[in-house]
């Protein structure tokens, strides 16, 4: 039995991915601790969303292990061979803890906000649909958008419908969030509300995997920034220390393109 | 004896034989179709299938189906049946020939030529549905079944809609045709009635009326299912 409290959150070790002859990840290890908020940058085809996809087996990794809360989740990873997860329930009990939020919302468009909020809570979980809205329902408050709860997704604005989406991850009691470039879909002004919602779940305590190209929430937000290059790890350490003294040349090259691109 | 009488409901109207025949109408059309949707969504399921063999199955039906007249399918599928019928017959020293239940053939025949149309409109509606929401009830956990039940089947239900409702007035059309193997639907009471009144025009003219009916009540229907579908799609401004 895995002590709970010392238990990191998730690990990747050695993660492999390849489409066809390409390989994308090339041995990544990673580890995510209880409350860490790890900001995972790199520039565009470095193979971000594809190791944020295997930790929820979304992408099935060809090598290399993912545990989450210390449970291990079993591949077949046969050379030759497409990977395959070995028990679709235990991938589900997991995905189901690793509430995940993407770059273009994919809210249920058939089904209006509260709808989306109860959904996997009620069908996934099992829980009780009266508990689920009255839980809903705190949520959109608290991500600010309660009068829109029986409106459809279709007719909120970009950040509204992040937000919602984020308070659809939440009402799942997720152990680890997962975000995959949140704000890129989201014109400049919205992208702000989105960003304080994420900064007060940072603020709670709540561990965080989010690929993002905000670097300035990067710097003030994650505990611990990750730099991946062509499918490797290049950098990685507290924001304090890597923004100021990057080890890797990449690495500097990137923050300094970006500062150019700021100002 | 003028057109009201004649269709009416009175000793010598044909009023209750016409309702009769368009409840056999809707009803053989009905259970076609729906043979038509189990035929149509398994032969969707199948193109859709990692086995090369399945989807070449699968392609063979919807090609063969729509590429031969229905009327040469509906004989195919009443001589085919009559036969093997009067074969067994025959064991049991029944001689000569035994036709086959004109409703079963008919729906049977009306089933596999509406299900290669199905199939096609469920493909289409299957290519519409947005990946990225079916990642996200994937993300959540959902199994394969909740995934289709909750989202896949409401979503493909917009996109199917429209089209299942052409395909209806297909297979209404197409139900005129079992006409040719004795079922007294619309068509075939009508010819009955016109033979023996010598009123044919008054005839089918009321077949056409009542086709008519048919097609508007159930276009209605399949307005407000679309319409209960759509919720949630924001109409292009
Ligand atoms: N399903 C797929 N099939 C084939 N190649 C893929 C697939 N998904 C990703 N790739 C390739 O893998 C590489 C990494 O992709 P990935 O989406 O992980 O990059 P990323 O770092 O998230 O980039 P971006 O910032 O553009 O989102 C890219 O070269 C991409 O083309
Ligand atoms: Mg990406």
């Amino acid at each position: 039995m895995p002590d709970l409290a010392n238990t990191p959150a998730v690990v990747l070790s050695g993660i492999r991915k390849s489409y066809g002859e390409h390989e994308v990840l090339h041995g990544v290890s990673l580890t995510a601790n209880e409350g860490d908020v790890i900001s995972i940058l790199g520039s565009s085809g470095s193979g971000k969303s594809t190791l944020l996809r295997c930790i929820n087996m979304l992408e099935v990794p060809n090598a290399g292990s993912v545990s989450i809360h210390g449970e291990t989740i079993a591949l077949d990873q046969k050379p030759g061979q497409q990977p395959r997860a070995r028990d679709n329930a235990q991938v589900n009990r997991l995905r189901a803890k690793a509430g995940m939020v993407f770059q273009s919302f994919n809210l249920w468009s058939h089904l209006t906000i509260l709808e989306n909020l109860i959904e996997a809570p009620v069908h996934v979980l099992k829980r009780d649909r009266k508990d689920a809205i009255a839980e809903a329902e705190t949520l959109l408050a608290r991500v600010g958008i309660a009068e829109k709860r029986h409106a459809y997704p279709a007719h909120l604005s970009g950040g509204q419908q992040q937000r919602a989406a984020i308070a659809r991850a939440l009402a799942m009691h997720p152990s680890v969030m997962l975000f995959d470039e949140p704000t890129s879909a989201l014109d400049p002004e919205l992208v702000g509300e989105v960003l304080k919602v994420m900064r007060d779940l940072a603020a709670e305590g709540r561990t965080m995997l989010i690929v993002t190209h905000e670097m300035g929430f990067a710097r003030d937000v994650s505990t611990r920034t990750v730099f991946l290059h062509n499918g490797v790890i290049e950098e990685e350490g507290p924001p304090s220390l890597v923004f100021r003294n990057p080890r890797s040349d990449r690495f500097r090259q990137f923050i300094s393109r970006d500062e150019r691109e700021a100002r | 004896m003028d057109y009201l009488q004649l269709m009416g409901f009175g000793p010598n109207g044909w009023g209750y034989g016409m309702l009769a025949a368009t409840g056999m109408t809707v009803a053989v059309a009905l259970c076609g179709y729906l043979i038509g949707s189990i035929l149509g969504s398994l032969g969707a399921a199948a193109a859709f299938s990692r086995f090369m063999l399945l989807r070449g199955i699968a392609g063979f039906y919807t090609t063969v189906l729509r590429g031969i007249p229905d009327l040469l399918v509906i004989y195919l599928f009443y001589f085919g049946s009559s036969s093997v019928i009067s074969g067994v017959a025959a064991l049991f020293g029944a001689e000569g020939f035994v036709g086959a239940p004109a409703f079963i053939t008919g729906a049977m025949a009306i089933g596999v030529v509406s299900g290669a149309y199905q199939m096609q409109v469920f493909r289409g509606a299957v290519l519409a549905l947005a990946k990225g929401e079916i990642e996200a009830a994937r993300a959540y956990g959902m199994p394969s079944f909740l995934l289709f039940r909750r989202i896949i089947l409401p979503q493909a239900a917009r996109f199917a809609i429209p089209g299942m409702g052409n395909v209806w007035q297909l297979v209404l059309k197409e139900s005129a045709l079992i006409s040719v193997i004795g079922l007294v639907e619309i068509m075939r009471q009508s010819q009955i009635g016109a033979g023996s009144t010598r009123q044919p025009f008054s005839f089918y003219l009321t077949a056409a009326a009542l086709y008519l009916l048919i097609t508007f009540v159930s276009g209605r229907g399949f307005r407000l299912a679309e319409r209960r579908a759509m919720r949630g799609v924001r109409r292009a401004a």
